[in-house]
């Protein structure tokens, strides 16, 4: 037993409280959601009903103590995923994601707000495809683009 | 459904170009399509049709979130920003300090990809942190 306690302070042994995130969201999720946490930063994998299932599970392990980040790896049951309602990032996340994505557009406003994000100012063509493949994949609910095409 | 008949030349296009988890969902009046497709130039070429269907993508009406699968043995990726050094963060995210910065053109070691915007990287000096995934080119 002593030898298993030490293999576990080992292994914890770069953040001693990931191993305690890990037991407290795992109690909390349903059995079908593995949780793995490396420096505060929590893994979901395995496969989950639908969308709902999969959203439900990351909001679970955002809200546990001491996580910093929630990396949603859950894949939803196949044949199921037309048929679920699509999932809009939240406004806290998208406004962070958004901006990440702005930084190298500087001629480019964006504001972000119900899911919805606008942009304003000016842009090249080229650029343009860039910042709306960007935009596209951080699960906004619409992007409302009011940008001047050089 | 009028939609799904606008965009119809698109996700014909998508489901022919084998796009694997495809999806097309519409709600309150956006059309969502996702998928990920087995290349950039499959991404490429279906926002090509969206751009013909909706010059400029100003319609607001699409959301085309189609990644690109990367293969789960690549180890390593190339800096490919525009010109300038590539900036290393201590977490996922531009409000992270930055902890080191990688050259334009520099082929750096891929740790973790779990996180599909931000990819944990380790340069030739041994530093190590985050950097934008859109950055970073997967190499074979």
């Amino acid at each position: 037993m002593s030898a298993a306690v030490v293999a576990t302070l080992f292994f914890a042994g770069c953040s001693p409280k990931d191993g305690d995130i890990e037991t407290a969201v795992k109690a909390k999720e349903a059995s079908e959601v593995s949780v793995a946490v490396t420096k505060g930063e929590v893994t979901l994998t395995g496969e989950v009903a639908d969308e709902a299932e999969k959203a439900k599970a990351e909001v679970i392990a955002k809200a546990e103590k001491g996580v910093k980040s929630v990396v949603n790896n859950l894949t939803v049951k196949s044949g199921l995923a037309s048929l679920v309602p699509v999932v809009i990032a939240e406004d806290a996340a998208l406004i962070k994601s958004v901006a990440d994505a702005a930084k190298d557009f500087p001629t480019v406003q964006t504001t972000v707000k119900d899911g919805v994000v606008t942009l304003k100012g000016e842009i090249n063509k080229s650029s343009l495809v860039k910042l709306m493949q960007q935009l596209a994949v951080l699960k906004p609910k619409k992007i409302d683009n009011q940008l001047t095409v050089k | 459904m009028a939609l799904q008949d606008k965009y119809k030349a698109l996700t014909d296009a998508a489901t022919a170009a084998g796009i694997s988890g495809l999806a097309v969902r519409e709600q309150d009046g956006v059309l969502y399509v996702d998928g990920t497709a087995a290349d950039g130039a499959t991404k490429d070429h279906l926002w090509d049709i969206y751009n013909q269907i909706d010059p400029n993508f100003a319609g607001g009406d699409l959301v085309l979130n189609v990644n690109v699968s990367v293969d789960a043995a690549v180890t390593h990726a190339k800096v490919i920003t525009e010109s300038s050094n590539l900036n290393i963060r201590k977490g996922p995210g531009t409000d992270q300090p930055i902890v080191g910065k990688a050259a334009h053109g520099e082929v750096i070691t891929l740790v973790n990809r779990s996180n599909d915007l931000w990819w944990l990287v380790r340069t030739n000096d041994g530093e190590e942190g985050y950097c934008y995934a859109k950055y970073l080119e997967p190499q074979a």
